[in-house]
């Protein structure tokens, strides 16, 4: 074991881990999060918590994780490199890490063009990879970026995301090789809606042995609507969703599209249990956090083991 | 202020417009004196500051004649003058002189008709605009009234 | 070259407006070939000011000269003869030239009239794009002639993000995306390999943010 994480824990046991995510809000509404992460007690083993994500502002994930930490949940810090720089990184994950925060997600984040501050300066002073470079740095060698030495160095359990439907797809591969490079222990992908895609990608993967190297979560988020599965298909950069499935949520009346979504949330969840190299699911229901535990109890993957 | 008679400045291509006005000529078809014909040896030849050098000396109205679509003896003289006179449609649209004081306009060299039509309807056009105001400020009536 | 792009002309005319003798003062290098800031331009942008000053009822005397460099001292020099029959100067150069002008002339205002954008190459006629960030650690050898500093929106060094799609940036369909080109011209070279070696955090000192940069070089200087 390479840290204290329960994500880590159940990963290394050898039992499908499940998490979920939790956005969030707009505001200093700490009740808000205590609210959304009390939704999923006892049926994930970590709580993502999300990073200004779409460039919008919210509360920052830092302070959200303590919260959800101090509930006695396991949050899964998200921090993208497009805010910050490598002191301003390295520091909050000191921070969390002080206050018992040892699981946590790389990312590059997205564009603030897409966000409310479309004006804000664009930092990436690393990126995702060099983020990952850096935690294991930190957690391995006890040393900082720049290669002071950290006293009581945070032992953090490392993810990054994938995105198995990307351009150029020939890349994406050799993408998650670069990650696993620089030290990822943990992977979680885009809403996998494509599932013969998402296979063959799982194949090239297993075909260069990379799932010994890396624990792969597949995401999976319900949709709500025909009108949501229809925005992801043609709104949502590097999303791939078939018409088959834009078709099965629009073959049904609309009171019972969500429910649609929820079904084929748990048949994905069945199939790609099997899949080799599949250790867990990602479980991102979209400001729908209560619709998670039906999700996780239909999969069969309730009760979550005790560790 | 007396009857307002535009000046207006027309770039005339040697290849189409500068022999269709000739022809209009030759046939006695009528067309406004207030036309000044500058003869270019392609449309493509008008740069952008001379048709502002002709509006800054005192013209009213300037456009560029050119040859017809296609129709270029330099391929795409004509595509060029337009393209020019485009960005200088939205300078002068900046700087207050307004764009419709400037046109392009395309012909063959058997239009005759359409030279003597053209220029009249340029003409009238800015007739109703009124003079260049560069040349008439707005407020130099103002301040001698004082 | 360093591109430029006029500024509206309202902006321009606010900044001159309380002079009546104007230098306005061109370039004859990068923002000639960028058709901002070179004799051209000088010369309509100086037409359209006293037109729109004349449509005022006011008359600007305007000088116009179009220097053969204006970020160099020897070629700014030039004004000299001419810099006191002005109230202030209007330049069409790059940043670095109206610096220079400044630097020069201590007592005489000086105005851009362009907005300096990009290090950047033509791509077609009368279409310029980014190239280069200056970074001051040149990596092109390592992405195949490809900048990923300059032209990945994110300045990702380590690939393509989750929003690439049929080669096109997540951030608009004009842009390409850096990380495509990359790769596609990696394959071209038959360096596929070499992607996956992890490109570790840059340096940023050699960068703008080691505070300004100079060059001195002492078989010169």
């Amino acid at each position: 074991m390479k840290t204290e994480s329960v994500l880590e824990k159940v990963l290394t046991s050898g039992q499908l881990a499940v998490t979920s995510e939790c956005g969030p809000p707009r505001g200093a509404l700490p009740d808000k999060v205590r609210e959304k992460a009390a939704m999923l007690k006892g049926y994930v083993d970590g709580i993502n918590v999300t990073d200004n994500q779409t460039a919008m502002v919210r509360m920052s994930s830092l302070a959200a994780c303590i919260i959800i930490r101090e509930m006695g949940l396991d949050p899964i810090l998200q921090m993208v490199t497009r805010d910050r720089n490598r002191l301003a990184m390295q520091s909050d994950i000191i921070g969390a890490y002080a206050f018992g925060i040892n699981t946590m997600l790389c990312l590059s984040g997205d564009h603030p063009k897409f966000g409310d501050h479309p004006m804000a300066a664009n930092v990436y002073d690393l990126d995702s990879v060099q983020l990952i470079q850096t935690v294991k740095q930190m957690r391995e060698e006890g040393i900082f970026q720049g290669g002071d030495k950290i006293l009581n160095p945070p032992q953090m359990f490392i993810g990054a995301a994938a995105n198995p439907f990307a351009d150029p797809f020939e890349l994406r591969v050799a993408r998650l090789a670069k990650k696993i490079n620089a030290g990822v222990d943990f992977v979680q992908t885009q809403c996998i809606y494509n599932l013969d895609k998402f296979e063959k990608w799982m194949e090239g993967i297993c075909d260069r042995g990379l799932d010994k190297k890396v624990y792969i979560m597949p995401g999976i988020t319900p949709m709500k609507s025909a009108g949501m599965a229809r925005y992801m298909k043609n709104r949502v950069p590097g999303m791939d969703v078939p018409d088959e499935v834009v078709k099965r949520m629009a073959g049904v009346p609309k009171e019972k599209q969500a429910q649609e979504g929820v079904d084929i949330a748990v048949e994905s969840i069945e199939r790609l249990k099997n899949v080799k190299g599949v250790h867990g699911f990602h479980i991102m229901a979209i400001e729908w956090e209560q619709i998670v535990p039906e999700i996780v109890k239909r999969s069969g993957l309730y009760p979550r083991p005790e560790l | 202020m007396d009857k307002f008679e535009p000046v207006i400045v027309a770039f005339c291509c040697h290849y189409c417009a500068y022999t269709a006005a000739d022809m209009a000529g030759s046939k006695r078809i009528p067309y406004p004196p207030n036309v000044k014909i500058v003869r270019v040896p392609c449309s493509g030849k008008v740069d952008a500051i001379h048709i502002m050098k002709a509006l800054e000396k005192g013209a009213d109205g300037v456009y560029v004649a050119g040859c017809l679509e296609g129709d270029c003896h330099f391929k795409k003289g004509n595509l060029n003058a337009a393209h020019r006179v485009e960005y200088v449609k939205k300078l002068l649209d900046e700087t207050g002189i307004g764009g419709d004081r400037v046109e392009m306009v395309m012909m063959s060299a058997g239009m005759g008709e359409v030279f003597a039509q053209t220029a009249t309807t340029i003409t009238e056009k800015i007739r109703k605009l009124g003079p260049n105001p560069a040349k008439f400020p707005s407020n130099r009536k103002a301040a001698s009234n004082e | 070259m360093i591109t430029a792009e006029r500024k509206p002309l309202e902006e321009i005319i606010e900044c001159i407006r309380p002079y009546d003798r104007i230098l306005l003062v061109g370039c004859n290098e990068c923002v000639t070939v960028c058709a901002a800031g070179g004799r051209k331009e000088v010369g309509l942008l100086a037409s359209a000011l006293r037109m729109a000053f004349m449509k005022e009822g006011r008359t600007l005397e305007i000088t116009e000269l179009t220097l053969e460099r204006q970020c160099d001292p020897e070629y700014v020099e030039e004004l000299v003869t001419m810099i006191d029959a002005a109230d202030a100067v209007l330049s069409m150069a790059c940043g670095c030239g109206v610096q220079e002008v400044a630097r020069r002339y201590k007592n005489k205002p000086v105005y851009p009239a362009v907005n300096t954008k990009f290090m950047g190459a033509s791509v077609s006629q009368g279409v310029w794009a980014e190239r280069c960030q200056g970074c001051g650690d040149c990596i092109l050898g390592l992405t195949g002639g490809i900048c990923p500093v300059a032209r990945c929106s994110k300045r990702l060094l380590n690939g393509p993000c989750g929003g690439s799609t049929s080669g096109k940036c997540e951030i608009s369909d004009d842009v390409e995306c850096a990380w495509q080109l990359i790769w596609d011209r990696m394959k071209e070279l038959g360096i596929q390999d070499r992607y996956e070696e992890v490109m570790v955090a840059k340096d940023w000192r050699t960068s703008r943010d080691g505070g300004p940069r100079k060059i001195v070089r002492e078989d010169l200087a």
